[in-house]
């Protein structure tokens, strides 16, 4: 059993590894021969974590996971990776954006500045190593890899405004980098072990006095993942930062503050599940009420935002307060409503950075950061007059995907934001006849403000963006900038129709998420490569 | 003793780090990073338990009592995060250039207090 399906779990890793480091070995200016292989590869991966998430769709439940050992060596002391349907859905969603935002970059961006696309392979990989690793340690090396391309995407461009804010981007981050490790290696000196699943079957048996060292490492550890999901009071550089980034770069970044709360959820699900005996449930209030501030930050961020990346900046932060909300509240429908939610914002948040490019194009062309980079870097092709083919009806195509950004952030219907938000919603008040927590109240009621507020601001800017122009200026937008936008709404879209398998495969996300001891077992009981036909191989 | 003059060493690393960050100058950032990391590496390394004499390295594993030897795994640990956190602060210190550079100044905000 060593056939190249056994390996498909370790593909979305080598490949973009793979691409990062040939791309490497080519001169800078084949820009298209690099841009094609940037693309094959995120196609290839694309299609590798669809096939891998019929994988894990197809696993009964209550038959654990998907585990690869790299180096053969068994659970508890070698690495694994683990898919299972959580990792398997954010791999999808990564590889999605990967496409929409390389494919938005091969208009313009990637001549902005050297090396994009070999970073840009090099974010994929960190992203999907993260998604998928079984180990502590592990996705700490992952989010290193990942940050460190984060931080020459944000510098991706150059220009003063991305140099000062990616000053405060990386120190923030080394920071908390710091505070994962102190974490992570507390958790090894309390527990002795790295491994998640190991970690977790650990908990029941502790000592009483571990039980509190366990929880103040899971609360350092927590410190660092809400700092990556942009939780407040530890978000100001979000906005900053976020608005401050190239285009794709920001899109890919909807997925990067996603990764906090996809740790978030996958270690706390783990390892204070129902068993933790005394630590069940560690925490929980405190997330509850940390998402609820996010939100308030969020959403008067939101109205307060002077500018169209800034306003975008502040949704994310909207979004993560909502999901961690969501998490902290605990009930396994809000958490299957929550995985509907996060999909539908991230692929809005994304489509919505990259549109917003474009809108600026039509306000003030050519007065901003960008035209200054543009003529430190200008190829001779970039001149404005000749940007390729523009497509007709620009103004009403840029207005209609304003208006469904808008929708889908603020969560109306009748596009995909509506039906996490409600499911959310209807979630906390389904109670079977028990008296609705206040603070599920609270939170309904903050959902609700919050998208007004986005509606809102999106409403103000836009009536000024599309109805109040003083010129007749149309832009030129190429069709690779706007098909990745129309595609990451189409699929929103797509999210609304076919809404019921969609929330079927969350259920079940879910499902598996409050039974961890499937993937605990599934995890500790994988058998080595090998090991049943008696030979260990070398 | 060993203990505590271990904890106090890390104690006074990650104070003199902290308030380092948190100065002005970019500079003064990136040596409160560095201390910020040293104190981060004796930490893991304090996790696997402080030994004298004990080798981390089995040499027959035969008949051998693994409690007469360190813990591995911390020192290796440290061994990469002591890479990664000099990679790290490798890059900060290009950015920390481009932006003295770009705007004139060593201050983290990019300008000069109004004063």
């Amino acid at each position: 059993m060593t056939g190249l399906a056994d390996h498909l779990t370790v593909i979305p890793i080598l490949l973009p590894l793979t691409s990062a480091a040939v791309m490497l070995l080519l001169d800078e200016r084949r820009r298209a021969v690099k841009g094609g292989i940037g693309m094959a590869t995120t196609v290839a991966l694309l299609i590798t974590s669809i096939v891998l998430l019929r994988l894990a769709d197809m696993m009964p439940p209550g038959s654990g996971v998907r585990t690869y050992q790299l180096g053969n060596w068994p659970a508890p002391f070698g690495i694994v990776l683990v898919l299972d349907r959580l990792s398997a859905l954010m791999l999808v969603l990564t590889s999605v954006l990967g496409i929409a935002a390389l494919l938005y970059s091969l208009a313009r961006w990637h001549r902005m500045g050297p090396r994009f696309h070999t970073i840009f392979q090099l974010q994929l990989m960190g992203l999907n190593g993260a998604f998928l690793t079984g180990d502590l340690f592990n996705l700490f090396v992952f989010f290193e890899v990942l940050l460190a391309a984060s931080y020459g995407l944000v510098l991706h461009g150059d220009g003063v405004a991305r140099v000062r804010a990616g000053l405060a981007y990386i120190a923030i981050n080394l920071t908390g980098s710091f505070l994962f490790l102190i974490g992570a290696s507390l958790v090894y000196g309390v527990t002795g072990t790295l491994n998640m699943a190991d970690f977790a079957a650990r908990i029941p048996t502790l000592a009483p006095g571990d039980a509190s060292l366990v929880a103040a490492a899971a609360a350092i550890l927590g410190t660092a993942f809400l700092m990556k999901a942009g939780a407040w009071p530890l978000n100001f550089w979000l906005p900053t930062t976020y608005a401050a980034a190239s285009a794709p770069a920001a899109a890919i970044f909807a997925i990067m503050s996603k990764l906090g709360i996809y740790v978030i959820l996958r270690l706390w699900t783990l390892v204070f599940g129902v068993e933790a005996g005394p630590l069940a449930g560690f925490g929980g209030d405190g997330l509850l009420v940390i998402g609820m501030l996010t939100i308030v930050f969020g959403t008067v961020g939101v109205l307060a935002a002077q500018s169209l990346p800034r306003l975008a900046g502040c949704s994310v932060l909207v979004s993560s307060g909502t999901l961690i909300a969501a998490i902290g509240t605990g009930g396994g429908a809000v958490i299957g409503s929550a995985l509907f939610y996060l999909v539908t914002s991230t692929l809005g948040i994304a489509a919505f950075f990259l549109l917003i490019e474009l809108i600026e194009r039509m306000r003030d062309p050519g007065a901003d950061v960008l035209a200054v980079t543009m003529e430190a870097y200008g190829e001779g092709d970039d001149d404005p007059e000749e940007v390729g083919i523009a497509i007709p009806a620009t103004v009403a195509l840029l207005g209609g995907s304003f208006i469904a950004c808008a929708l889908l952030l603020a969560g109306l219907p009748p596009l995909a934001g509506f039906i996490g938000k409600f499911g959310m919603m209807a979630a906390m008040l389904k109670t079977d006849g028990a008296a609705v927590r206040a603070s599920a109240w609270m939170l309904i009621g903050l959902l609700t403000v919050s998208g007004l507020a986005i509606l809102i601001a999106m409403t103000r800017t836009g009536i000024s963006s599309f109805w109040a122009r003083l010129d007749d200026s149309v832009p030129r937008v190429r069709v690779i900038e706007m098909a990745p936008v129309l595609c990451l709404l189409l699929l929103c879209l797509g999210l609304t129709v076919g809404g019921g398998p969609a929330m079927r495969y969350m259920e079940a996300t879910t499902k598996a998420l409050q039974t961890p001891q499937d993937y605990v077992t599934g995890v500790l009981n994988a058998p080595r490569v090998g090991s049943s036909d008696g030979e260990a191989r070398p | 003793m060993m203990a505590f003059i271990f904890a106090l060493a890390v104690g006074i690393l990650t104070a003199s780090g902290v308030w380092l960050l948190l100065r002005p100058r970019t500079f003064q950032v990136i040596i409160g990073l560095s201390l910020l990391s040293y104190a981060v590496n004796l930490f893991i390394f304090g996790m696997g338990r402080l030994r004298v004499g004990a080798p981390p390295v089995l040499e027959n594993t035969e008949g051998v009592d693994p409690a007469l030897y360190a813990d591995p795994l911390p020192q290796a640990l440290v061994l990469t995060a002591i890479v990664i956190s000099f990679a790290m602060t490798a890059l900060f210190l290009v950015v920390l250039l481009a932006s003295r550079g770009l705007t004139g100044t060593d201050h983290v905000d990019g300008r000069e207090d109004p004063q």
